[in-house]
């Protein structure tokens, strides 16, 4: 092989070395260029018709409220995060014990799905002010209301994946003369993984909402009790921050789970 | 309903020893039902150890319906059926029998290794022992031809090396008799080709007793040193062919006038069924 025939190979190696760097720099310039564009237009607009700030808060306000109240922030950020999160696993958690229950006896799911069905069919704000006249105004509310929210798709999901094993795998185990508890840990369980990943996802921004939606009624700390309390005080850019505050709390939950299956599931 | 009762010393395989021969499966007038549907209605066979059967018959004639009596999977109404003198029940614990479906059936978050190693793992609390092939599970991969692909996910294989896979997860209890369930029915010609060949060179080492259900003619004649044909409506025995071909198969075999012979008579009995 000739020398110049070598470096041109090399040379269309650095290309294609390229033209993958700007893919990858396009996918994130792209949708960056894009919030950018529509902060500037919104910072623009705010100045340009001089809108009042408790009305629409400026960027720029909100930035500084970011710099100013992180602290604030970030003491009502904590108590949400906890009760998004426990009332993550403790939703999800019931959600698939109560569908290998569901999986493991037709009488049980004939008992208890309508009931689910119909607690599903109750709008969360309806039933959050009953929870917390029963828990109180601590967490435990807040918690029961995260898990409620996160409960239904997680069943369904589960349940639908737990019955995916295909009737031949099942024959197999039936010529292999697995028990019962084989046939759940080897075969059903690790099948019904992608279609729970799937509940969790949707359960991480879920839980977040719950946790909100339970401070609104009742507390003195949480992003929930932030947004009411800086609502009613006309404080408009600290709302806006609080709603960052909330959704970057979802994304954070989101990713989590997002990496996790893709740890776990590499099929 | 004539059946053959084949003792054929001509069509035995070379190294078997006519003493030690005894019989695999023996089917005497098992029907199946499915509710009031006849699936399968009064089949008396006898398959001797060692042999290798190749079954067809028209769609919807019971072929598989055959392999999942002969596998206990699903109930004889009448009649009875003997695994090398047990009942079906007695012969599955005992793993006396493997069956490769055909679809692969892997479990795909399982290595290929691992898929291999299931049935070592599972169905050992029902008492009997669970016996080994002579080749442990990287071996038999090997003896499939895939040899260095053991932790690759059955997503990262094709159709053709998954199914090796399911062969190999088949022989790692060292079965007596094989069941397959147009096992290569999904896989492109030449693929085919290659795996009837790597079959018989594996029946050939092993000498594992094949059923053998397909509805490709020419593979019936080349695989099968018996072919059992069976009509439908309901499932019967049709007819049985004794398949007298050299024993060291090639896929030139194909273009032989015997071979076309077999396969137009078969053709013809096909027809009539």
């Amino acid at each position: 092989m000739s020398l110049a025939h070598i470096s041109s190979e090399i040379d269309e190696d650095k290309a294609d070395r390229l033209v993958e760097v700007r893919q990858r720099a396009g996918n994130v310039a792209i949708p960056l260029g894009t919030a950018i564009s529509l902060l500037l237009i919104w910072q623009l607009g705010v100045r340009f018709f001089d809108v009042p700030t408790y009305i629409a808060p400026a960027p720029t306000d909100v930035l500084a409220v970011f710099k100013d109240e992180s602290a604030l922030l970030l003491r009502n950020f904590w108590p949400t995060l906890i009760e998004s999160l426990s009332g993550f696993v403790v939703g999800n958690l019931a959600a698939i014990l109560i569908a290998v229950a569901f999986v493991h006896s037709r009488t049980i799911e004939k008992a208890f799905f309508p009931i689910a069905v119909f607690i599903n069919t109750i709008p969360i704000l309806a039933i959050a002010p009953i929870l917390v006249l029963i828990f109180g105004a601590g967490m435990t509310a807040k918690v029961v209301i995260a898990a409620l929210i996160c409960f239904f798709p997680t069943l369904v999901n589960m349940v639908r994946g737990l019955q995916s094993v295909s009737p031949q795998t099942l024959e197999l185990a039936r010529i292999l003369s697995a028990s019962k508890s084989e046939v759940f840990w080897k075969i059903r369980l690790p099948s019904s993984l992608p279609f729970l990943f799937s509940a969790l996802k949707i359960a991480a921004t879920t839980c977040v909402i719950g946790a909100i939606v339970g401070e609104w009624i009742g507390a003195d700390v949480g992003l929930g009790a932030l947004i009411i309390d800086s609502t009613f005080n006309f404080r408009s850019p600290l709302l806006y921050a609080t709603v960052f505050v909330s959704s970057g709390l979802s994304v954070l939950l989101f990713t989590a789970v997002s990496v996790a299956e893709k740890l776990v599931i590499r099929w | 309903m004539s059946v053959q009762h084949l003792a054929d010393v001509a069509d035995m395989r070379p190294h078997q020893d006519l003493a030690s021969r005894s019989v695999a499966a023996c089917l005497s007038g098992a029907s199946v039902k499915f509710g009031r549907f006849t699936a399968l209605e009064n089949i008396s066979l006898e398959i001797g150890e060692g042999e290798f059967w190749t079954i067809l018959g028209p769609s919807g004639c019971g072929k598989s319906t055959m392999l999942r009596l002969v596998s206990d999977l699903v109930p004889a109404a009448k009649g009875n059926v003997e695994i090398l003198g047990k009942t079906t029940e007695a012969a599955r614990l005992a793993r006396e029998f493997a069956f490769v479906f055909q679809d692969a059936t892997l479990l795909p978050w399982r290595s290929a290794l691992q898929n291999v190693e299931l049935p070592l793992e599972i169905g050992r609390k029902r008492g009997a022992k669970i016996p080994r092939s002579d080749k442990d599970p990287r071996e038999l991969l090997d003896l499939v031809g895939l040899k260095g692909r053991e932790d690759a996910l059955p997503h990262e294989l094709s159709g053709g090396m998954r199914q090796r896979v399911a062969i190999a997860r088949a022989l790692v209890c060292k079965p007596r008799l094989l069941l397959m369930d147009e096992p290569f029915g999904a896989l492109d010609e030449m693929t085919r080709d290659h795996l009837n060949l790597q079959l018989r060179d594996i029946w050939q080492e092993t000498g594992v007793t094949i059923l053998f259900v397909t509805h490709s003619i020419p593979e019936a004649v080349f695989l099968g040193q018996k072919v059992l044909m069976l009509r439908a409506n309901p499932g019967r025995v049709k007819d049985v062919i004794n398949v007298d071909l050299p024993a060291k198969r090639e896929i030139a075999l194909r273009e032989t006038p015997e071979f076309n012979r077999y396969c137009g008579r078969l053709r013809q009995l096909l027809e009539e069924c």
